[in-house]
């Protein structure tokens, strides 16, 4: 079973990008299991939402405590919220920002993670050029596909245009393909490093 | 055909399915995807023949049920928590006047404090309300039960309660086969009304019934919950054959023939359970799990006839009957005749905490060793209670519990401004 955990805020899509992941994988003929936090919604409030692939019947109901990935959605939870917590020492880590992981502060902690399974993707900036608005969860399920290598990208992309539908699903599709370019391209920069 | 889909959602769909009539309902959290999602069927006609009544609130929601399943229509609503207690008298009135409504409901925890999060305290509150009450494990049983429900409901006339547990089903988007129209009508016959307002055939529903024959009423009242014993795993064998699935059914059991241990519950937290039980097996312990799907009516022999060789047995249950223990696991002592050991009740989940694989293999370790006291609260934050109770020792003043215990875990929303 792979588990992943997707940290953001009220508004950015948080439990609707767990969804689409789990459909996503459902495509591809798998068990996917997607689920919000409960929390109290409200926009800008850390959320969190999960979803487990997995090739049998998903039975497990407790929320994901030792995840194989995380996507965190906005970097300003680092210092707010344990978004760590239960990582795997290999597991999979990709955060929506535009700046690097020391100038996140984190350099030295990610030191001890396998640095193929890390990236940073400008997730929110895709999304105002192809979306034109801020929600990030599209594109970073594109980069997910890409650093995990769990689903494919048509499946990711197939996913986003059935759920928005129209213009907002092809500009979603669009940031996440360019969102799954981008984190191919730091993986190679990382293998030649 | 499968999808992958939001709890609620499928719900919704598999309600449409057996073709409703009326649904009227007032929206409360988990429930609102489901009558989210139905109202919008009825408004663009995908939900034909169908009206969908917007009610003021849950009183009034079950008010309309009764009086659209008095006047034949088949009648449908959900609810959840609070809900539920503000329409308790109406829900009463709708068993007492044996009339085939479904409802489903979010499970969620009641208030003070408020909660918004999965408990079964909801349903334990109005367990004894004449309606039947089923429990669903899955999103895959929760759309199975409903096509079940509406059957077995009209039939005996007795409305019947459809339990899923509230988020962690109803906002879980998960695989679910869901039927096909065609399936669900050769399954589900046309509702023929045992009692009908009928301007052609005029008869009164609802008469005042004094000490000479209140008694009987009531018992054929539980005449017919007892035929729903002999039904509802009849049907559900039926079901299997048809749709080609294990759903409902009084109780299903999950290794429980070489079992010396069995841990009882109902809902969702089976799952983990039978998760946490596979991985004990390998390490030898021999342990089951028996599920409860049908609480009301009581599925005694049935249960019996599961525990029969257990040594011990373990109910975990997701309410409290405060001053009392546990309520599942009070019915279940009684239907366990067997070993000195007896039942022991442990309380878990409660207002939506977590149950955990981790927490649930200590347990059942401690279970397995004879460690485990006659009541256990999972998770129990011993310190965080010390604390309280301390404060009530030393002051007379001690203030407002919840709140109190709130800003002791640094909970930023409850310090006083």
């Amino acid at each position: 079973m792979f588990e992943v955990r997707i940290h953001g805020r009220g508004g950015q899509g948080v439990v609707t990008a767990a969804e689409m992941l789990s459909v996503a994988a459902f495509q591809e003929g798998r068990h996917a299991q997607a689920f919000p936090s409960f929390g109290s919604e409200r926009m800008g409030a850390p959320v969190v939402a999960y979803c487990r692939i997995s090739d049998k019947e998903i039975r497990l109901r407790e929320p994901v405590l030792n995840p194989n990935a995380l996507i965190v959605q906005d970097p300003t939870l680092l210092n707010q919220v344990d978004v760590f917590s239960g990582l795997h020492r290999d597991g999979y880590m990709l955060i929506n920002t535009t700046r690097s992981f020391d100038e996140l502060g984190i350099g030295d902690f990610i030191s001890d993670f396998r640095p193929e399974h890390l990236c940073t993707v400008p997730a929110t900036e895709l999304a105002l050029e192809h979306v034109g608005r801020p929600v990030p969860n599209a594109a970073l399920l594109g980069g997910f596909a890409a650093i995990s290598g769990r689903v494919s990208i048509d499946s990711v992309c197939a996913a986003i245009r059935e759920r928005f539908g129209g213009r907002v699903g092809e500009g979603n599709a669009r940031a996440a393909t360019e969102a799954h370019e981008h984190v191919l391209r730091q993986l190679r920069e990382t293998e030649h490093a | 055909m499968l999808k992958q889909i939001e709890g609620s959602q499928a719900v919704a769909e598999a309600v449409g399915l057996c073709r409703p009539e009326v649904i009227c309902a007032y929206p409360i959290s988990p429930q609102t995807h489901i009558v989210e999602t139905l109202g919008r069927m009825v408004a663009s006609g995908a939900l034909e023949r169908c009206e969908f009544i917007n009610v003021e609130s849950e009183f009034a929601a079950m008010s309309v049920a009764i009086g659209a399943s008095a006047a034949g229509a088949r009648a449908y609503t959900a609810t959840a928590s609070q809900g539920l207690l503000f329409m308790a008298e109406a829900v009463f009135n709708a068993s007492g006047l044996g009339l085939p409504i479904v409802m489903t409901l979010a499970n969620r925890a009641i208030g003070a404090p408020i909660n918004i999060w999965n408990d079964h305290t909801d349903a334990m509150a109005l367990r004894d309300c004449g309606w039947i009450q089923l429990f669903a494990e899955t999103n895959q049983e929760a759309v199975d039960l409903h096509i079940q429900a509406f059957r077995l409901a009209e039939e005996l006339s007795v409305p019947v309660m459809v339990c899923m547990d509230g988020f962690i089903l109803t906002h879980a988007v998960e695989r679910v086969d869901m039927p096909t129209q065609e399936q669900v009508d050769a399954w589900l016959p046309d509702y023929e009304p045992r009692q009908v307002l009928d301007p052609a055939d005029p008869v009164s529903i609802g008469a005042m019934v004094g000490p000479e024959a209140f008694m009987e009423v009531r018992y054929l009242a539980h005449v017919k919950q007892r035929q729903a014993l002999d039904l509802i795993p009849a049907w559900a064998k039926e079901f299997r054959e048809v749709f080609g699935r294990e759903a409902g059914g009084l109780v299903r059991g999950y290794h429980c023939e070489d079992a010396e241990t069995i841990v009882v519950a109902m809902g969702s937290v089976l799952g983990t359970l039978k998760d946490t039980v596979d991985g004990m097996r390998e390490e030898g312990a021999k342990l089951g799990v028996l599920g409860i799907h049908c609480f009301r009516p009581w599925p005694a022999a049935a249960v019996r006839e599961a525990l029969a060789n257990a040594r011990r047995v373990i109910v975990l249950e997701k309410s409290l009957a405060v001053g009392m223990g546990g309520v599942v696991a009070s019915n279940v002592a009684g239907s366990y005749s067997g070993h000195e050991k007896g039942v022991h009740t442990v309380i878990a989940g409660l207002g939506g905490r977590a149950i955990t694989r981790a927490s649930l293999h200590n347990l059942l370790s401690q279970g397995m060793e004879g460690k485990l006291e006659r009541i256990t609260f999972l998770d129990l934050d011993q310190a965080m209670v010390d604390r309280a109770l301390d404060r009530e020792r030393t002051m007379r003043r001690s203030g407002p519990i919840a709140e109190a215990l709130l800003r002791d875990i640094g909970v930023v929303a409850a310090r006083p401004a």
